[in-house]
């Protein structure tokens, strides 16, 4: 059996996602190639090559492929997917994105966002934001699957495989790039980093997300905001935590002026440390806290980041 | 233009569910139902349009047994013009529900498709992809802004690093996302006027698909449980305790 893994770039830099795809794939098969899809994207697949476990990369650079359009992308992958047993992607915006579209041009199921993998034809997965845990099992010739890779440990580096290039070019005429406006950050990622600290709707509004930053800095965290804080304008979409945001499992997650949510939760309970600062002492935050801290975060923000 | 929008019978996204004893799966006896939230934005997504002028009909589709009637008359008192229920007792899986909404858009050849990008109960995200191409159409997926201007259709698109807008020929599938628009609330008036709107019911086996599962749940059980609920005194017995009973702080 040989498993495909889709690798998550950006065309300069392997996402971190990946060497986690990696691992995951390692429980179903020795054989493991990656598809570098992107364009100049050269150290990218020099990238994966690295990562331990990993006996082929592919390549293929294209302006096709250069914004990850789910059409190009999946006409890609579906032109080589006979050779594998699994393909697996990431259950980021990416994968999500366009694996549904391999799976159908295959007339396969899908299974999104597996948390476990049992044997090779039977996978775990939450359902209903989380509220429920379905092990399920698939007999598709071909596994199209999408990996929660917060679940999922990292493969190590320090491999050299080889890298070929494929010359593949699919390219659909309806679809074309507009633009994009990408948030930049020197904070690490928030699906990897190892500390997180969000905001709700508690904040009040954007300047004062400065007092998590300020906190931020000093624990080298990834900054991260509830639904109401992205739908009041405080903050972009792109820091969304939850159920159909974006899943996290740091070492320490703190969560300030946010009331706890079902769909919130979904997107950060797996957190091993969770630190709830809220001023309503039944927000349902504080049921899933190890460390709830009543009080005004206007007042404790400051005192905080002083304490650190 | 006509424009199609699929529609599903969910969980209310208030409830928690609970998983049932014998680990089958989840509890829905009794519990509210609602039409799933990312399909009442695709709703209100295709009635503006209309408003617009832009669309001239707007056609919502459901496939499920037959309560899922009450969502298609939710989504006509919210102005849809026409429904199709889709009967099919047995649950379904995204690759099901897509091909035979392919069928749908065969038979309707609507110009643009609006679907939600989740079921809330499935957690899925995959019909609206899978339908862009099993149709062959392109697709514009987790829309914030979508346009339409002539013969195409310009979406934002919330993704993990940002925003991205394309732009696609029509006709095209759509999903939205949780910031396209916030849907309005039913007047009673348009509750009564929804009740003589036509909807069509077609049993799911005349549309010549292999309906048979794909996946096999084996089984379902509750999540892990938190042992949460500690308070802490103040910031200095917080970062304490971080320091030196959890280890996560240096
Ligand atoms: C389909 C769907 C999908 C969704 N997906 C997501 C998702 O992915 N992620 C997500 O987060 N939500 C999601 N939601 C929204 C979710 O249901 C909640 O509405 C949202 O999480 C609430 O955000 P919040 O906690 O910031 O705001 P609120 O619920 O308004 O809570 C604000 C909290 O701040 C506290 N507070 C206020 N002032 C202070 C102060 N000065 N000091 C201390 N505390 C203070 C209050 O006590 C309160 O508990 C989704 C909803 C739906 C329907
Ligand atoms: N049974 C169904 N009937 C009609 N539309 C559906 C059905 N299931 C899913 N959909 C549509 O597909 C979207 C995504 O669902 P899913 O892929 O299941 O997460 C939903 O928001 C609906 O627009």
């Amino acid at each position: 059996m040989t498993v495909l893994v889709y690798a998550e770039h950006d065309n300069s830099q392997l996402k971190a996602d990946t060497a986690k795809l990696v691992s995951a794939a390692s429980q179903l098969a020795d054989d493991i190639h990656v598809l570098v899809a992107g364009e100049h994207c050269a150290q990218v697949a020099s990238q994966a090559a690295e990562l331990k476990g990993v006996t082929r990369v592919l390549q293929v650079n294209h302006s096709a492929y250069a914004h990850q359009l789910a059409e190009n992308c999946a006409q890609l992958v579906v032109s080589i997917a006979k050779d594998y047993s699994h393909i697996l992607a990431a259950a980021t915006t990416g994968g999500k994105n366009f694996m549904p579209r391999v799976a159908a041009l295959l007339d396969v199921a899908q299974i999104s966002d597996i948390i476990q993998i049992e044997n090779s034809a039977t996978f775990v997965r939450p359902i209903y934001a989380g509220n429920a845990i379905a092990t399920v099992s698939c007999n598709e010739p071909i596994k199209i699957l999408t990996i929660r890779s917060a679940a999922f440990d990292a493969v190590e580096t320090g491999n050299n495989a080889p890298v070929e290039t494929l010359d593949v070019i699919k390219e659909d005429p309806r679809v074309r790039f507009d633009s994009e406006q990408l948030t930049v950050s020197e904070r690490p990622e928030l699906t990897a980093a190892e500390v997180v600290i969000s905001g709700g709707r508690g904040m009040q509004n954007g300047e004062n997300f400065a007092l998590l930053e300020a906190i931020a800095d000093k624990l080298g965290a990834a900054v991260g905001a509830s639904r109401a804080a992205v739908d009041a304008g405080f903050v972009p979409n792109d820091m969304q935590v939850g159920q159909t945001g974006k899943i996290v499992a740091p070492q320490l997650y703190i969560a300030v002026g946010i009331s706890g949510a079902i769909q919130h939760l979904a997107g950060m309970k797996d957190s091993k440390i969770i630190v709830a600062i809220n001023k309503d002492e039944d927000a349902p935050i504080f049921q899933v806290a190890d460390y709830g801290l009543v009080g005004d975060l206007f007042e404790i923000l400051p005192e905080l980041e002083k304490a650190l | 233009m006509k424009i199609l929008v699929p529609i599903k019978r969910v969980i209310d996204y208030n409830v928690k569910v609970r998983v049932k004893p014998d680990n089958s799966s989840v509890d829905l006896t009794n519990t509210k139902m609602a039409m799933n939230p990312f399909c009442e934005i695709a709703v209100e997504e295709a009635v503006r349009l209309k408003e617009k002028g832009i669309a001239t009909e707007v056609l919502v589709v459901s496939i499920g047994d037959k309560t899922c009637q009450e969502q298609i008359r939710t989504a006509m008192a919210l102005g849809a013009d026409r429904g199709l229920h889709i009967d099919c007792e047995q649950p379904l899986d995204s690759l099901h529900v897509a091909k035979l909404l392919t069928k749908v858009v065969e038979q309707e050849q609507p110009q643009l498709i609006i679907l939600g990008k989740q079921s809330i109960d499935s957690d899925n995200n995959q019909t609206g992809q899978m339908l862009a191409a099993m149709a062959n159409l392109p697709q514009g997926t987790f829309a914030s802004e979508v346009s339409v201007e002539q013969g195409t259709v310009k979406v934002t698109r919330e993704i993990d690093g940002g925003l991205q807008t394309l732009v696609l020929t029509l006709p095209a599938v759509v999903t939205t996302d949780l910031r396209l628009n916030e849907p309005r609330y039913a007047s009673l008036p348009n509750i009564m006027k929804a009740k003589r709107k036509p909807l069509d019911v077609k049993p799911a086996d005349e549309f010549g698909v292999d309906l048979s599962p794909r996946v096999e749940i084996l089984k379902v059980t509750p999540p892990q449980k938190r042992s949460g609920g500690t308070k802490v005194s103040g910031v200095t017995e917080l970062v304490e305790k971080l320091r030196n009973e959890a280890k996560v702080i240096p």
